[in-house]
This record gives structure tokens, C-alpha cells and sequence, in this order.
């Protein structure tokens, strides 16, 4: 049996029909996209292209688009761009506990610039508390940033509340898109945040290039200084291949996003419904609506994730832990523990992201797999044995 | 990231489990670092003629959990004190560095079994 893939939270496969557009970028038409003759100026048609129809998609002006790395270099952007611009204004910042490590590993490099951060709790379903980020609000609070859809436990956030919250207090609203791009219909201006991240290869396009979306006439700091490309605001030779890639593949995306995500919530529903209905002592993380339609995040009481993955991968099924283990960190995912989650079951989490390609067949074997693997490793567990309420078992 | 004897040791396993009418048990780390261990030894004229090991934790604790249970089996108690996790570490072909506190778990697991064993007599 061929490789089960099922952590499209990580990355997805590049779309073919996307890298058809891609290819041309790299041998034909390989201009730099600033240079002034013709080959420059091909590459600059494609970038130009690329940046309208992904403004187009999501609801922005091609002016208020800027290519990037990705989306930590995005999210970096933002965050750091506005500390940068508006530290006269205040040093303080709000930003939720579950944000991805490209915010919260630069938050805490902020800190030791002289910033402040609050990090914002959320529910037991990893949905940001909306009273307490009001309330963390002061008169120096320049940002608030929330992700619009958590990449680990899949829950959508409140974002138009958050937007709502910002905008009354006058303060910079920011949102990482990167999970939900490819899976929710956004529109940026109806939201009316004031920056966005995204990242490419989160819905079949490339690695290695994303955007930021910045209002127009919103003022930020720069992070990457160099030329003049994007409108002098982030230097680098622009990724024309990339670029290319990135719009082919979000209008892929969006053309068929209700038939995909339909067809992916159904396998993803019918995983959830034997994982729970067959494996005992498992927990379902996130919320059971308000989640991406293709994650299903659970726990596996009394076994740990690391070895769960391991198994997995031995049967040739990929995916993703929130276990300590399968990070340099000792702690396991800070998403789980600020939802409340006991670190010994936060360890026993695994993230099963499915996507287009997958079929029910390979769901089937999965859950068959994992229930003979689940149980391999409770036999093996003296947790398993110790906890008395699983003695009837 | 692990090499093939470290996979090969987690997807085998030998010594799971726990020995009926024990004479030495250790139990180490806890369940909010992700792991424990648990070592059982048999014990007759101060040779170990048996050990078994149940684990919570990474492919690390596992493979190191089988590796140093089949390692002492047939030792005298005072040479399964001197079984080391560099031993261990050794034996297996080397472990990634983030996973080299799993290996001493397993020394540990042993030396509290031993000091258990000696208790009891």
C-alpha cells in the first residue's frame, strides 16, 4: 500500500496543474522581475498577475499585498514591524497563548527589546476569551494579533469580534491566516483587519513564499530592507516562480473549496466517529463544530505521542504529535496546556490532518492501524495498569 | 532520526510486561514530563534471571527499556549496577541528542529495582 498522508496541517503536496505554471518561471522566463528589458518585464507581468488575483480572492487591493518567504517571516513582519513604527505610541502588546511559535518565539525576542506582551487564554475548545482580551487592553496597546484558525486543534476563532474589539480601541488588529487560508472563504476588507499572514504551500502551492496583506495606508516597520521591491517595503529578488505558484493554487483552492471541504469533512468526520466509537479512553481536542474541516486532533489517554507517530510511520501513515518528544522541548504543546489539557494526556496527542487526495479507503485502514498500535502501547504502558478506573477494560 | 537498531528495538520489543511475584520493581520519571518507566527483575543467588520493562514514553524510552532489560538479564546484581545508559546509548548504535535523557531512565529503573531487591532481603 502506498504512503497514507495525513498531516496536511504540516504541509500539502504541490497541486501539478500548479507547478505546469510554476515550471516556465524557472527555465523560460527567468527575468528578475525588477530588471527593465524584456525578460524583467515578463517576470513582472506574472508577478503582477499573481498579486491581482489573490487580491482579487480575498477581497483586497493588489496594493495592499506584499510577497514574502512564508508565513513566519509574515507573521515576524507584522509583529516586529509595528513594535518597530509605533513604539513611540506604547511598548505593549496582546497577543493570544495559542499562536504558532513564529509569533511567540518573536514576541519573547520583543520582550527583551523592552516590550510587554499579554497572552490571552482560551476555552476548553481553544477559542480565545474575548472578556479577557479586552480587558489585557491599556493606553499603550499598539497590536493585538489572534490566528484566524489554530493549526494544531483546528478551532476558528472569533475573529470578527476581535477585529470589532480593536477597532474601538483604535489599535492595530492583525490575524495569522495561514491554516485557514486555503480551507475558509476570507475576505479580508469585510473583516477589516489591518494585516494578514499567509503561506503557499498550506493548500498546494510551494514552499518558500507567502504574503502579508497590509491595509492600505496602515504604516509599518520594515523588517527586510534591501531594494525596491514590493513598493520599497521588503526588500529581495521577488519568488516569481513562487508568486505564481501561490495565486495558481489559492484559485485552485478557492474554485473548489465547498465540494473539497465537504468531501474532506466526510472523511475527517468518519475517522473521528470510529476513533471514538472503537479506541477507549480517547479524547477528541478542539471543538466539535467550530474546527478546519480537515483536522481531528485527539488524545490517547495512558500512551505517549512520540511512539504512537513512530508506529504509525512504520505502517507507512504520517502524521503529527504534540508530544514533547517529537520536539526539542520538554514540554508538550502549548496549545493543549492553555486549553487546559493535562501535560500526561497533552503528550498522548496526535494530529491527524487529512486532505483532497486522501480516500476512505486509507481512513479505514488508518483507524484499523492505530486501533491494533493504541493498543500495543497500552500493553506496554504502566499508566495503563496503574489507573484503576480502566481495570474493567 | 533514529538509526535501524533503535526502530528495530521499539518495533520488537522484548521484556514487556511486568513479573508475577517480582523480587525487585523501580518506577521512574512521571507522567507530566511524558515519561515513566517501569523495570522488574527476578532474582535467584543474586543473578538476575529475569526482567521486564512497561514504558510510557517516546521511541527512546522503549527501545532503551528492551535494550537495558535484555542487558541485565543473567547479570549478578553488583554487574547490572554498573549497566550505564552510556552502556545502553552504546549498545543501541547511538540515540539522537534530545533523547539521551530516555537512556537514563532506564539506568535509574534498574538501580531502583536492585536497591528495592536489596530491601526486601
Amino acid at each position: 500500500m502506498k504512503p497514507i498522508y495525513l498531516d496536511h496541517a504540516a504541509t500539502t503536496p504541490l497541486d501539478k496543474r500548479v507547478l505546469e505554471k510554476m515550471l516556465p518561471y524557472f527555465t523560460e522566463n527567468y527575468g528578475n522581475a525588477n530588471s527593465q528589458h524584456s525578460f524583467g518585464q515578463t517576470a513582472k507581468v506574472a508577478v503582477d498577475n499573481a498579486r491581482k488575483t489573490i487580491a482579487d480572492i480575498i477581497g483586497a487591493k493588489p496594493s495592499e499585498i506584499y510577497f514574502t518567504s512564508g508565513g513566519t517571516e509574515s507573521d515576524n513582519w507584522a509583529l516586529r514591524g509595528t513594535a518597530k513604527r509605533y513604539k513611540d505610541k506604547g511598548k505593549h502588546l496582546i497577543i493570544s497563548k495559542i499562536e504558532h511559535h513564529a509569533m511567540l518565539t518573536t514576541a519573547k525576542e520583543l520582550e527583551k527589546e523592552g516590550f510587554e506582551f499579554s497572552y490571552i487564554g482560551v476555552d476548553e475548545y481553544g477559542s480565545i476569551n474575548l472578556d479577557e482580551l479586552e480587558k489585557a487592553i491599556r493606553p499603550d496597546t499598539i497590536f493585538i494579533g489572534c490566528m484566524y484558525a489554530n493549526n494544531e486543534v483546528g478551532t476558528i476563532q472569533p475573529i470578527e469580534k476581535i477585529v470589532e474589539i480593536a477597532k474601538k480601541h483604535n489599535i492595530v488588529c492583525f490575524t495569522d491566516a495561514v491554516q485557514a487560508m486555503g480551507a475558509i472563504e476570507i475576505n479580508v476588507s469585510k473583516l477589516g483587519v489591518d494585516m494578514m499572514s499567509f503561506s503557499a504551500h498550506k493548500f498546494g502551492g510551494p514552499k518558500g513564499v507567502g504574503a502579508l496583506y497590509i491595509r492600505n495606508g496602515l504604516d509599518l516597520g520594515k523588517i527586510i530592507t534591501g531594494g525596491h521591491q514590493e513598493r520599497t517595503r521588503r526588500g529581495g529578488t521577488t519568488n516569481v516562480a513562487g508568486v505564481v505558484g501561490f495565486s495558481e493554487a489559492l484559485r485552485l483552492s478557492r474554485e473548489s473549496l465547498d465540494k473539497d471541504n465537504e468531501y474532506i469533512k466526510g472523511l475527517r468526520d468518519r475517522f473521528i466517529e470510529r476513533v471514538e466509537s472503537e479506541i477507549p479512553y480517547v479524547k477528541l481536542n478542539g471543538s466539535r463544530e467550530n474546527r478546519l474541516s480537515n483536522n481531528a486532533d485527539f488524545s490517547f489517554y495512558f500512551i505517549e505521542g512520540e511512539s504512537i507517530l513512530m508506529m504509525l510511520d512504520l505502517e507507512g501513515i504520517a502524521v503529527s504529535s504534540g508530544s514533547a518528544c517529537s520536539s526539542d522541548s520538554l514540554d508538550p504543546s502549548h496549545v493543549l496546556l492553555a486549553m487546559g489539557i493535562p501535560a500526561e494526556y497533552a503528550h498522548g496527542s496526535i494530529r491527524f490532518t487529512f486532505g483532497k487526495d486522501n480516500t476512505l479507503e486509507e481512513v479505514e485502514y488508518t483507524v484499523d492501524k492505530l486501533k491494533e498500535i493504541i493498543h500495543k502501547l497500552r500493553e506496554m504502558s504502566p499508566l495503563f495498569k496503574l489507573n484503576s478506573e480502566v481495570k474493567n477494560v | 532520526m533514529y538509526n535501524e537498531k533503535v526502530i528495530d528495538a521499539f518495533k520488537n520489543p522484548k521484556n514487556v510486561g511486568e513479573i508475577e511475584n517480582y523480587d525487585g520493581i523501580g518506577t521512574v520519571g512521571n507522567a507530566t514530563c511524558g515519561d515513566i518507566m517501569q523495570i522488574t527483575i527476578k532474582v535467584e543467588n543474586d543473578v538476575i534471571v529475569d526482567a521486564k520493562f512497561k514504558t510510557f514514553g517516546c521511541a527512546a524510552a522503549v527501545a532503551t527499556s528492551s535494550t537495558a532489560t535484555d542487558m541485565i538479564i543473567g547479570m549478578t546484581i553488583d554487574e547490572a549496577l554498573q549497566v550505564t545508559n552510556r552502556k545502553v546509548i552504546e549498545y543501541l548504535g547511538g540515540l539522537p541528542s534530545q533523547k539521551i535523557h530516555c537512556s537514563v531512565l532506564a539506568e535509574e529503573a534498574i538501580k531502583k529495582a536492585i536497591e528495592d531487591y536489596k530491601s526486601k532481603k
